[in-house]
This record gives structure tokens, sequence and C-alpha cells, in this order.
């Protein structure tokens, strides 16, 4: 069974676009990451699947049970790390977080100090003198102390320094590895490609691929780059080829296709050097923009 | 009704609660204080105010009202505490909601496994005491002042008790209006000048009242519904306007909810 399922969801703010006929499905105990630039509909999606605001139409279940309808149940196994951090500013971290406990019907208390500690966040500092970093933090320990089967993380890491950043992703591999399904929002493709299992892409409210992690590297694309003695770019006019650029003498482009064509022409060409590899998802992510 | 999000609403309403407790103290502690001179020089006073216009004299509720008693006193003082107690429903009623919405606490809030109507219910409950502890203090002290001062003169406890328990619904009105209008709109950056602004437009429609000519407009402000002149001249509230208001309170609380449930949470940006 699917612990998410969203089908033909879409979301207007009146007249203004929110996301547009999104269909997608998250397994259980996958990481599934979720990419687009900033207004593209990644928060809105997480915003419609938390029934923080309702869908213009279409469906969407989680653990089988209807959003609008069974949220709060729903909400009982789900943990939400907002991009922005922003909390009860007069009260202190650990009045916070125990409010936050206190929704939940089992006690907190232990995995509560042990995630600070983990985090290092300081409990007794007033949440309006915690820097946006540690805010971070906090969102982090309120949003994974009531050990929820299913975590949603809209943009997580903005804020977070390296280290901490390495710490935060330790314990999301350390969730996943007890079963728990992850939602990752992001638009930093290095972190998605680091994590994620599965990845959809979202652009302009509608989402354009779907697709295992590994096969949207390796089935697709090849990154080639040539270098000899006065080449002729035109050469590498061949279908399948995208992106051609040249830079003094040298030659990159993208191939998508059977690859021995390309060896083909370059086998009459005398090359001082040549690489093919795997694009990065950058790259791929960057020709799914253009 | 949730015990935590009760808990955490009555907690940050405390500081709002003592102050405005300790400023009603002092409004009607204070104005108690004059009233032995008052008594005193009754006929005099009671001529003097005859010189002023009846307009100015309606506007300050003072017409129709002997100020030598204990009560036609105490009418003058119980309006500004209604409006103070009106602008404080205003407060809570307005920053229900929004408050959350505008301090993008919101997020946090309806991420809980709680379902709005629940919310609504737990946060209107910790108003609704917030309200009472403050009417509470105002029925005190007034009990406490008229005992100190009233230097012999009679009044109807019975009356004042009914102008207290007027108080309630008169600040359930502004509570439950604030929070449908708080609702209507579609953001509320700031709540004082809401709550300000249907406070003393409720007030001035009711102290105005004359200049409408025909047009009863008065009629839907609660300042009218819960006038202390009639009260305390009849003995009793004013059925038809009570029900009214309550009526109006009670469509508000409706509207809110149905809002409230189907109300899309603006994200932060």
């Amino acid at each position: 069974m699917s612990i998410i399922d969203v089908s033909n969801l879409t979301k207007y703010y009146g007249k203004a676009r929110g996301i547009v006929d999104v269909s997608f499905g998250v397994e259980e105990g996958e990481i599934f990451g979720f990419i687009g630039p900033n207004g593209a509909g990644k928060s809105t999606t997480i915003r419609l699947l938390l029934s923080l605001i309702h869908p213009t139409s279409g469906t969407a279940r989680i653990f089988g049970k209807d959003v609008t309808t069974d949220g709060p149940e729903i909400r009982r196994d789900i943990g939400y790390l907002p991009s922005e951090v922003y909390y009860y500013e007069g009260m202190k971290v650990i009045d916070l977080l125990k409010y936050s406990a206190s929704f939940y019907d089992h006690d907190c208390t232990r995995r509560m100090h042990a995630l600070s500690e983990a985090m290092e966040l300081e409990m007794n500092r007033r949440i309006s003198d915690l820097s946006y970093g540690n805010k971070k933090k906090v969102g982090i320990v309120q949003g994974l102390l009531h050990s929820p089967k299913l975590l949603f993380l809209d943009e997580p890491t903005a804020g977070l320094d390296p280290l901490m950043q390495r710490r935060f992703f330790d314990l999301i591999r350390e969730e996943n590895a007890r079963g728990v399904t992850v939602f990752f929002s992001s638009h930093i493709l290095g972190e998605v490609q680091r994590l994620c299992d599965r990845v959809g892409i979202i652009r302009e409210g509608r989402i354009v691929e779907i697709s295992d992690i590994r096969t949207l590297q390796q089935s697709n694309y090849k990154k080639v780059n040539v270098s000899a003695e006065g080449l002729d770019p035109t050469a590498f006019d061949l279908p399948g080829v995208t992106n051609l650029q040249t830079e003094d003498g040298s030659v990159r482009f993208f191939f998508k296709g059977d690859i021995n064509a390309v060896l083909q022409k370059l086998g009459g060409t005398r090359v001082t050097d040549v690489t093919i590899e795997e694009p990065t998802l950058e790259e791929i992510f960057m020709h799914y923009y253009e | 009704m949730n015990a935590s999000i009760y808990r955490h609403e009555l907690h940050a309403r405390l500081k709002s609660v003592i102050i405005w407790s300790l400023a009603l103290i002092a409004i009607v502690g204070m104005f108690f204080t004059f009233y032995t001179t008052f008594a005193d020089q009754a006929a005099l006073v009671n001529d003097m105010m005859k010189n002023f216009p009846k307009e100015l004299r309606a506007a300050f509720g003072m017409d129709e009202v002997d100020l030598s008693t204990v009560l036609g006193y105490y009418s003058f003082i119980y309006l500004f505490a209604q409006l103070c107690l009106a602008i404080q429903a205003g407060n809570y009623g307005f920053g229900l909601v929004s408050i959350e919405e505008s301090e993008l606490t919101a997020d946090f809030l309806l991420s809980k496994p709680v379902g709005r109507p629940q919310i609504l219910t737990s946060k209107l409950l910790a108003a609704l005491t917030s309200l009472l502890v403050t009417t509470l203090v105002v029925g005190g002290i007034s009990f406490v002042a008229i005992e100190l001062f009233r230097n012999g003169h009679a009044y109807e406890p019975r009356i004042l008790l009914l102008l207290l328990l007027a108080l309630v619904v008169f600040e359930l009105f502004f509570l439950c209006v604030g929070l449908v209008v708080s609702l209507l709109v579609k953001r509320v950056r700031s709540v004082t000048p809401y709550s300000l602004g249907l406070g003393f437009g409720a007030y001035v429609l009711s102290a105005f009242s004359g200049v409408f000519g025909d047009v009863k407009l008065e009629l839907i402000t609660p300042f009218k519904h819960f006038d202390a002149a009639p009260i305390i001249q009849n003995g009793a509230w004013d059925t038809p306007l009570v029900l009214f208001n309550i009526a109006v309170t009670l469509v508000s609380l409706a509207t809110s909810y149905g809002l409230y449930t189907r109300r899309d949470i603006p994200a932060v940006s």
C-alpha cells in the first residue's frame, strides 16, 4: 500500500496557480525527493497533504485515509518541518517542545531529550533569542519527537551549517532505517541525490517526471566532452544531441540514444581528450527546466 | 476541547487579563471615591447636568439618570467599563486565530493531530475564561467600591448583578463578531485597529443615536442592547434587544466555525 497517494490534485488560489493535476505515490519506507524551483508548487503540495489548505479538485490519501476528512487522525503519525520556522516567540524551547509533545498520546520526553542532544539544542533559551539555524533545530526536534511514521521535510537544510546538515541527514537516514517514510522537498539537488531513492520533478505546478534517481541519471543522458585540434562542432549535429557548446577547441554536449553513433563520429577524428560521463542530477534538472 | 491548547491560550493571555483587570480596578475604584461628594451635592449636580444639551448628556450615558443615586452614578462608570471590555473582547476575537497566522505559528498548531473545530472551541473557551476573570474582577471591585463609598445610600444589589451579568453577554458579542470579521478579511495584520474600531464604533453609534433621526441605526449596537439607564429604571433587560444581540453572536459564531474549517492557511512569504 502506498503511504501517500495523490491523484489529480489541483489547487488554485483564486486565479493564481498553485498546482495542477498532480498525481504521484510514495511507498512505505522510501525517501521521496520532490524537486523544483521556488514557486513551482512544492510547498503547496505539502500544505495540501497536511490539510493546511484545501484542494480545488482531486484527492490525496495518506495511510489510505483522505486528507480532507481524516486530517487529525492522519497527522498523529506525521512529522512536519516547514521551510520557514516560526514558533511562539515568548516561549522557552523546552516549553514549546512540551507543548508540541502534549498533542500526542504517548510520552515523548526521552526522545525529546535525545534529539535535542543530537542537534545540540539549548532547551532553556527563549525562542526569540535563537538564531535562524537554532530555530531550525527546534523545528527538527519538534517534527521528530513523537516518532512519526511519515516525515514531511520542506527545504529542511536552509540555515543549518554543514556540520549540522550532516548530522541532520544522519538523523533522517536513521529514521528511514527504522521504517519511516520521508517526503523530502528541496531545490538543492545535491542533497536530494545523496538521500533520496526516487524523485518527482515539479515545474510550474505540474509534475514533469517521476523516476528512480538511478534511472534518471543512467538511462537517459550521457555527458560528452571532446577536445581535438581543428574540431568542427557541426560534425556532432547528430539526432539525440542537445546543449551543444563549443569552447576553445573542445565540444560539450548531452547525448541521448545509442552511444555508438557518437563513437563512430569520434573514430574518424584525432582527439586530444575525450570523456563520456553520467550527468549530475543538477544537469538533468536544468535540462527539464529549459 | 483540547486541554493543552486551552492552557496555552490562557497562559498567552495572562498578562493581558492582568493589565485590563488593573485598569478596570483603577477606573471603577477611582471614580467611586468621588461618589460621596457627588451624592452630598446631588441637587446641585443634577441642576448642572440639566444645563448641558440633551445630546451631550446622552452621549455620556447621563440622560435620564439620577447621579445622586448609587446605581445612577454607577451607570456612568459602567459605560466606561463596557467600552474597555468591548475593546478587550474585540482584541481576543480578532486575534483568536489571526495572530497565529500573522506570527506564522498556525502551521505548527494545525499540523498537530487536532481538528479545526476542536482548535477553535479550545481557543474560544480560553478567551471566554479570560473575559470572565476580568468581569469577575469588575464585579468584585464594583461591590467593594459601592460598599466603601455609598455612605448610607441604598441600592438594589439585584440590579447591579443584572448589570454585571449583562457584561458577559456583551463581551461575547464582541468576541464572536471580532472572530467572524477576522475570518472574513483576508489577513489581519494588527489586531488593535480592528478592535478599537469595533469598540469605539459601536459606542459612538449608541452615543450619537439621536443624530440619525428616525433611522434606528443604534439598535444594532450592544451599547444600546445593554444600556444601563433602562436596566436600572426597569429592573430588567430589554428582552427583544438582548435576544437580537444573542442572535448576532450566535450567527457570528456558527459562521466562524464554517469559515475556519474551510480556511486556507496563508503560507509564509
